[in-house]
């Protein structure tokens, strides 16, 4: 990629709303982003390789549970915070945010909020530096949208002490490489629980996918279980049910909304920036009212968004956000950045489809973005049940004739 | 050891630059300030190298408003132990000068650091004004900086090679590129810049010498003029006659 110059939008001067501390540990993780990892992510997104070495840094900066409390390794730091970090690492990469998200929501996040005053002693602060890795397992080969179906499952050992899991895991983000893995699965009852795998148990292996087009620089696997001993006192003790999982969904997808909303912010940077220096015609593209019609759209709908977004992190930070306001703005925001990467891809023309520029790579990235976490079909049925009070995920189907 | 590290703040470069009341004034406008890169890249980067072998203590110090803390904390949180801020806005060289080289009498450092020039202002007169202040040797444009006891060894880039100069502590050096590299600040240290000391202390001299009277924009560039390459004496006319560059 050529030098990055990205300078973010800021329409209705947002930037006045956020903290001293917000601008600064944003503009930490913006100045790590375009040292360490602009240089370096076309040539792992082109070979579909992890840039392994970044997680040091991404642990220095904060991006591995911002919000979990010094007292377990982490900054606690607001919602807020973790937003704007999580933009500032999708902006670049939906890849690196990716890996950033699933260590935080999905691995601290419920370790944190429903493990064991022991489970958090032992993991959380090795994760919040990097040295520990981990990932979540729900989705199932046959059971993406509706992970309730799962059929992962483990039964008591008859030793006292160990539980014994089979089951697999698919789509898996940081598989390949996570020490650690927070797995949801059902009880003999058939009721779901997470349970903390950890690499080298016998029979657990993590098998990396290939052939992806999207999220190139992220790795995904499965996670395969054959009749694996795990000790009971992994399974994580503060919550059962598929709510558990659903929750740390939340915390991810508010963090998506942020980080989608970057890859939106960057693409719009790179298309104005070309507008104004291309000519064609003897004069520059910008001054064509067809661009200008893209350029306006576009910083319409990311200030749009960026209100959203930021309304949605105060919400948090006070407890009250539903699980239905953060798949608004995970939809949305996702959506809007779709739009602007092809729009802004088209603004460059030929070049646009070269990795001399972000906006290829984020609009192949944003179709796992768009699909993760909640379809872009299932976050719609989730608003329109909250509007409506009636859930149309299911429905019956009538005898075939 | 004891190091001071004069901060400035300066517009990012990003910003809209624009002036108020007659052209008199910058104006402040919508404009993001960052800590002077010369200031932050090297003088203070260097510092924290040198406590980080030697031990001792950073100070850094800014003449500036409230308004100003901002770049104060991204310091603190880079490294430094604890900042004074001169609680004024300043209003040229030798007024920033004489409160920084006040304060830096009364607490005698080792060494004073400062940037070789602010990016918006290039005055590089602040670092020989306090030099001259508390009486000490002044060293400019200093790209390397080690320390032996009480000897100073600094490398000063000259025209066509490198000069290396010796002095002894305390002295005042101003910094520029090649000194140090530049550090991002990480969570730890953002998160102790919460609680770092940071001093408010009046101003204790109002003189300034100077006023600006009047700013003005460079020229707008203009379009670029095509030549036809068999006609080398237009170019070479336009070169003499309009550029003025031959
Ligand atoms: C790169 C990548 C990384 C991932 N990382 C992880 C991870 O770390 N951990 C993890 O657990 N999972 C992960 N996933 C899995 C992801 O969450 C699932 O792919 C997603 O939930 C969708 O499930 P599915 O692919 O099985 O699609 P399906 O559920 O089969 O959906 C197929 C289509 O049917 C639609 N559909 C489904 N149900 C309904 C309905 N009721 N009404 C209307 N339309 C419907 C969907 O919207 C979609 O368009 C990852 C996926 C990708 C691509």
């Amino acid at each position: 990629m050529a030098t990055d110059l990205y300078v973010h939008p800021d329409y209705y001067n947002l930037d006045d709303l956020l903290t001293e501390e917000h601008i600064m540990i944003r503009d930490a993780a913006r100045a790590w982003v375009k040292k360490e990892v602009s240089p370096i992510i076309d040539e792992h997104y082109e070979k579909a390789t992890f840039p392994k070495h970044l997680l040091k840094g991404l642990g220095e900066i904060g991006a591995f549970g911002p919000y979990i409390p010094e007292e377990y390794g982490g900054p606690g730091l607001d919602q807020i915070s973790y937003g704007l970090i999580m933009q500032e690492l999708e902006r670049c990469d939906s890849g690196l945010r990716s890996t950033a998200s699933v260590q935080s929501s999905l691995v601290m996040y419920p370790i944190w909020k429903y493990g064991s005053e022991e489970q958090k002693q032992k993991y959380l602060p090795k994760l919040a530096t990097g040295e520990f890795m981990g990932c979540f397992g729900l989705t199932e080969p046959d059971h993406g949208s509706n992970p309730g179906g799962m059929i992962t499952n483990f039964k008591d050992a008859g030793d006292g002490e160990n539980v014994i899991l089979n089951g697999a895991k698919m789509w898996i983000s940081n598989a390949p490489f996570a020490d650690i893995a927070v797995v949801w699965a059902k009880d003999e009852t058939g009721r779901i629980h997470g349970i903390v795998v950890e690499r080298g148990m016998e029979g657990f292996s993590t098998p990396e996918m290939h052939g992806k087009l999207s999220l190139r620089a992220s790795s995904t696997g499965e996670l395969i279980f054959v009749n694996v001993k795990v000790p009971k006192k992994n399974i994580l003790p503060g919550r059962t049910g598929l709510g558990a999982p659903l929750s740390c969904l939340d915390s991810a997808r508010f963090g998506i909304a942020w980080g989608a909303l970057g890859a939106a912010m960057d693409c719009y940077d790179q298309a104005l920036r070309y507008c104004k220096e291309r000519t064609q015609f003897g004069v520059p593209i910008g001054s064509f009212q067809l661009q200008q019609k893209k350029l306006a759209e576009m910083i319409t709908e990311i200030t749009k968004a960026q209100l959203l977004t930021f309304r949605l992190g105060q919400l948090r930070n006070a407890g009250k956000a539903t699980s239905a306001q953060i798949s608004m703005a995970k939809r949305n925001n996702c959506e809007i950045a779709l739009n602007i990467a092809r729009e802004a891809r088209q603004i460059h023309g030929a070049m646009g489809i070269t990795s001399e520029y972000s906006m290829m790579r984020h609009m192949a990235n944003l179709e796992s973005v768009v699909t993760y976490e909640g379809t872009h079909d299932i976050h719609l049925l989730i608003t329109g049940m909250d509007v409506t009070g009636i859930p149309a995920f299911t429905r019956e189907m009538s005898e075939s004739k | 050891m004891k190091i001071l590290v004069c901060i400035s703040k300066s517009p990012d470069t990003t910003s809209k630059i624009a002036f108020t009341e007659g052209n008199t004034k910058f104006d402040e406008n919508g404009v993001q300030y960052i800590v002077n890169p010369y200031d932050e890249w090297y003088a203070l980067v260097r510092a924290l190298e040198l406590k980080e072998t030697l031990g001792g203590n950073v100070t850094i110090i800014t003449v500036g408003n409230a308004a100003d803390e901002a770049i104060i904390r991204k310091a603190l949180a880079i490294g430094a132990d604890d900042a004074v801020r001169i609680d004024a806005d300043p209003k040229d060289a030798y007024f920033t000068a004489s409160q920084i080289a006040k304060y830096a009498k009364d607490n005698s450092f080792d060494i004073v650091l400062t940037g070789k020039e602010t990016i918006n202002y290039n005055g590089s007169q602040v670092a020989g004004m306090i030099a001259e202040e508390l009486d000490m040797p002044f060293i400019s444009l200093a790209t390397k900086l080690d320390l032996n006891g009480t000897t100073a060894t600094i490398e000063r880039e000259v025209m066509g090679g490198v000069q290396v100069v010796e002095v002894n502590t305390p002295f005042v050096a101003s910094c520029a590129k090649g000194m140090a590299e530049q550090r991002i600040p990480n969570m730890r240290g953002i998160m102790a810049a919460r609680t770092k000391p940071l001093t408010v202390i009046p101003v204790t001299n109002n003189e300034e010498y100077t006023a600006y009277a009047s700013y003005s924009m460079p020229e707008a560039k203009t379009a670029c003029k095509m030549i036809s390459p068999d006609n080398m004496d237009e170019l070479v006319s336009l070169l003499h006659n309009e550029a003025k560059v031959i």
